[in-house]
């Protein structure tokens, strides 16, 4: 299972990442969410989207093991064993690990909660073992 | 404090002192937000008979509780000054993400004070507040401002700035933000540039603190949930507010040729359906907003993109300068915006201009040789520059307001000067729909729709009517409408999705900890709307009935053409509306608050 998305929907309303910092760290604060959006203005005048894909190379890399695997199958950062050394960082190929120490003490990422799905109006994302259409 | 940045930011442009204090939980009790702090800074802070355009003269930008929050919608910030082209009451609300970024960075409102000795620009980057250098920004359009400030800064930093027609104080110059939100009327671009004040910056990383978290997440996800259950998201969402076009045409509300008519023989090339097939390139919604009415468009003919044109501005840019090409009147919304002044006064004024310049009230040397009549984009094109560049006679003349235009001018051109306090009227034409007439003429800032958006009722229980309920109708909107501007949130949800008004309650009181209901809401917008009214008595010395009377327009000039043809509300039943109005409220006849009505209200004094 991981999280898909159709770009060309996305009104890069920020929604979804008010549930993810809700959903991840129990605030209001879509900086401390697992999704980026890239605004394309003033032109082509596109929202670019990323998420992660659950391809577990994060984990692969993590020297403190910090990056485990969840009920949902999902790969998530157990924050007491992060050492903020950002190896997944570097390794991450669609720039969906975060470090930010400002703002946290550990590493974050997305756990595959589904959150974002039902707060997004134009059905940009959805949850499914593989791409297809949301039903 | 729960729901709130926590702070209220003060930055005197004269010294480049900059300040905070918290905000004080008394003034969130009384004026909840938003336009509520708004109102009350001005009211308190700036001295009677300011100059709008002076150091005395303040500007108040204001988030609310829902804003930046798991709420649809809370992504609504308010900007309250004293207007300079009314010099009354000014409040614009600006969608997109400034609203939420303030309170991430601790700030519930941020008032700007004095003038600055050069140009600058505001940066508030969480705790560090500085004023920045501006000059090589200074004569840039507002596109051009934002683009140059996030590429030094990055896209988390929200921009909202001034085009050259702030700069040159056109008394209807507004404020751009996310490449196509707008601070839009009364002028407050123009208070901006008065304080040689180019841009703020803002970026925060704060979370918001709640009241109840469990409570708070639940109630956002029930508001999510009935948005997108709503069977209006799918068209609303395709449309935005350009659903209304087909509408307002088919039932004579489309204004047309400076609101002669109300129904536009080539309107059909502006309806929504045109638009989204012909230019919209991508949907753009505001912070937080499940039904994003932004439309981000592409004018092939032109080689431009443009957030728009919505609803006004097809009616006040397309049918009212009689221009039915969708492209056309996108590349007229694109050069206001980034220029920097109100598509919705721009082109009420050059309708009237183009009708003086028919009738020979205006001469060619008058228009700069413009070839200005109606359905002319290249004409309209030349006059926006000159108005937010205040070059050639026409564009001194308009950059003032199609009010003090008509006095200049005089001949008669004041009756169809269409404006009330000193506003130019939004794009609904009135000529008979009486709650919808009644809205524009008392709403608080001048000639603005969107405080008792009421013409759905007019056609609903018949639009000729003179009748108490259409008053009660319009009352009711304006104390309960605006309260969105007060919480920081869109009304849209509600007005168009139509999801019940009672889902904001528990998240209101999951956030700041306190229980409130729309009644208790209601009696603060009540307030709110007299203590506006004080305002524009304080501030104008004959202030009082004739300043609610409509452009004579809507009462003795009938259209000649389309559905509303021969249709006019007389100006005895203008009169009795009033009557009517000024009862209902608790007003005299002259459209004072009572004695009564103000220790009702507990604004027997200014409050503290």
């Amino acid at each position: 299972m991981r999280l898909y998305v159709d770009q060309t929907k996305c009104s890069g309303c920020h929604a979804c990442q008010v549930a993810c910092s809700l959903n991840l760290f129990g605030v209001t604060n879509p900086k401390m969410s697992a999704l980026v959006i890239e605004p394309r203005f003033p032109a082509p005048g596109v929202y670019e989207l990323k998420v992660c894909t659950q391809c577990g190379d994060c984990a692969a890399v993590c020297p403190t093991e910090a990056i485990k695997l969840n009920e949902r199958g999902a790969y998530y950062v157990d924050f007491d064993e992060c050492n903020l050394c950002e190896a997944c960082v570097t390794e991450c190929s669609e720039g969906v690990m975060f470090v930010r120490t400002e703002l946290a003490n550990a590493a974050w990422k997305c756990d595959l909660c589904g959150d974002c799905v039902p707060v997004c109006g134009t059905g940009v994302l959805w949850v499914a073992e593989k791409e297809q259409a949301p039903v | 404090m729960n729901g709130y940045g926590g702070s209220i930011l003060r930055v005197d442009l004269n010294s480049g002192t900059i300040s905070r204090q918290p905000t004080p939980a008394a003034l969130a009790r009384d004026f909840v937000g938003g336009r509520g702090f708004g109102l009350y800074f001005l009211t308190r802070e700036v001295p009677v008979h300011a100059d709008p355009l002076g150091s005395e003269n303040k500007l108040i930008i204001s988030s609310g509780p829902l804003s930046g929050m798991l709420i649809p919608g809370g992504g609504k910030c308010d900007w309250t000054t004293k207007s300079p082209l009314t010099g009354g009451y000014a409040d614009a609300s600006m969608g997109g993400h400034f609203t939420a970024e303030m309170k991430y960075a601790g700030v519930d409102s941020i008032i700007l004070e004095g003038i600055s000795p050069k140009p600058v620009y505001l940066f508030i980057d969480d705790r560090k507040v500085e004023l920045r250098d501006a000059t090589s920004l200074w004569g840039k359009g507002a596109i051009d401002v934002e683009v140059s400030l996030k590429k030094q800064y990055g896209e988390e930093y929200q921009i909202a700035a001034i085009g050259p027609g702030g700069e040159n104080q056109v008394l209807y110059a507004c404020i751009n933000h996310d490449y196509g939100r707008q601070a839009g009327r009364g002028g407050v671009g123009a208070v901006m540039g008065s304080k040689l004040l180019k841009a703020i910056v803002v970026h925060g990383t704060q979370s918001i603190p709640v009241a109840d978290l469990d409570a708070y997440r639940q109630a956002g996800m029930a508001l999510y949930k009935a948005c997108k259950d709503s069977d209006g998201l799918k068209d609303w969402t395709r449309y935005g507010t350009t659903i209304v076009v087909s509408w307002c045409d088919e039932v004579g509300a489309l204004p047309t040729r400076n609101f002669s008519a109300g129904s536009f023989e080539g309107g059909k090339t502006l309806y929504g359906p045109v638009m989204r097939e012909q230019i919209v390139v991508t949907d753009k919604g505001c912070f937080g907003c499940p039904c994003p009415c932004g439309k981000y468009s592409r004018m092939k003919r032109y080689g431009t993109q443009v957030e728009g044109p919505e609803y006004e501005t097809i009616g006040m840019l397309g049918s009212n300068l009689g221009i039915s090409d969708i492209q056309d009147v996108a590349q007229a919304n694109l050069l206001c915006d980034d220029l920097g002044i109100d598509s919705i006064s721009t082109g009420g004024c050059i309708a009237w201009a183009i009708e003086c310049y028919e009738k020979g009230l205006l001469s060619k040397t008058d228009v700069d040789g413009l070839d200005l009549r109606f359905g002319n984009a290249e004409a309209v094109f030349a006059a926006i520059k000159l108005i937010a560049t205040r070059q050639g006679k026409l564009g001194v003349l308009l950059s003032e307001g199609v009010k003090r235009a008509a006095q200049k001018v005089g001949n008669g051109s004041e009756k169809f000067a269409i404006q009330i306090k000193g506003m130019e009227q939004s794009a609904y034409a009135t000529h008979n729909a009486t709650a919808m007439l009644v809205s524009y003429m008392t709403c608080d800032v001048g000639a603005h729709h969107n405080r008792a958006w009421a013409i759905t009722y007019d056609l609903q229980v018949g639009r000729d009517r003179v009748a108490p309920d259409k008053v009660a109708r319009v009352i009711w909107l304006q104390n309960f409408r605006p309260m969105f501007d007060v919480l920081g949130a869109c009304r849209l949800q509600w007005v168009e999705l139509g999801i019940d008004r009672d889902l904001y309650m528990p998240a209101l009181e999951a956030i700041t900890g306190i229980r409130r209901s729309w009644e208790d809401l209601e009696k603060v917008g009540e307030r709110i709307w007299n203590l506006a009214r004080l305002y524009w008595q304080r501030e104008i010395e004959d202030f009082g009935r004739d300043w609610d009377l409509p452009a004579p327009r809507f009462y003795e000039d009938p259209p000649t053409t389309g559905v509303t043809a021969g249709q006019i509300t007389r100006f005895e039943d203008v009169q009795r509306l009033l009557d009517m109005y000024y009862e209902q409220r608790g007003w005299d006849a002259n459209g004072a608050p009572t004695a009564e009505t103000l220790e009702r209200l507990n604004l027997t004094v200014v409050p503290n």
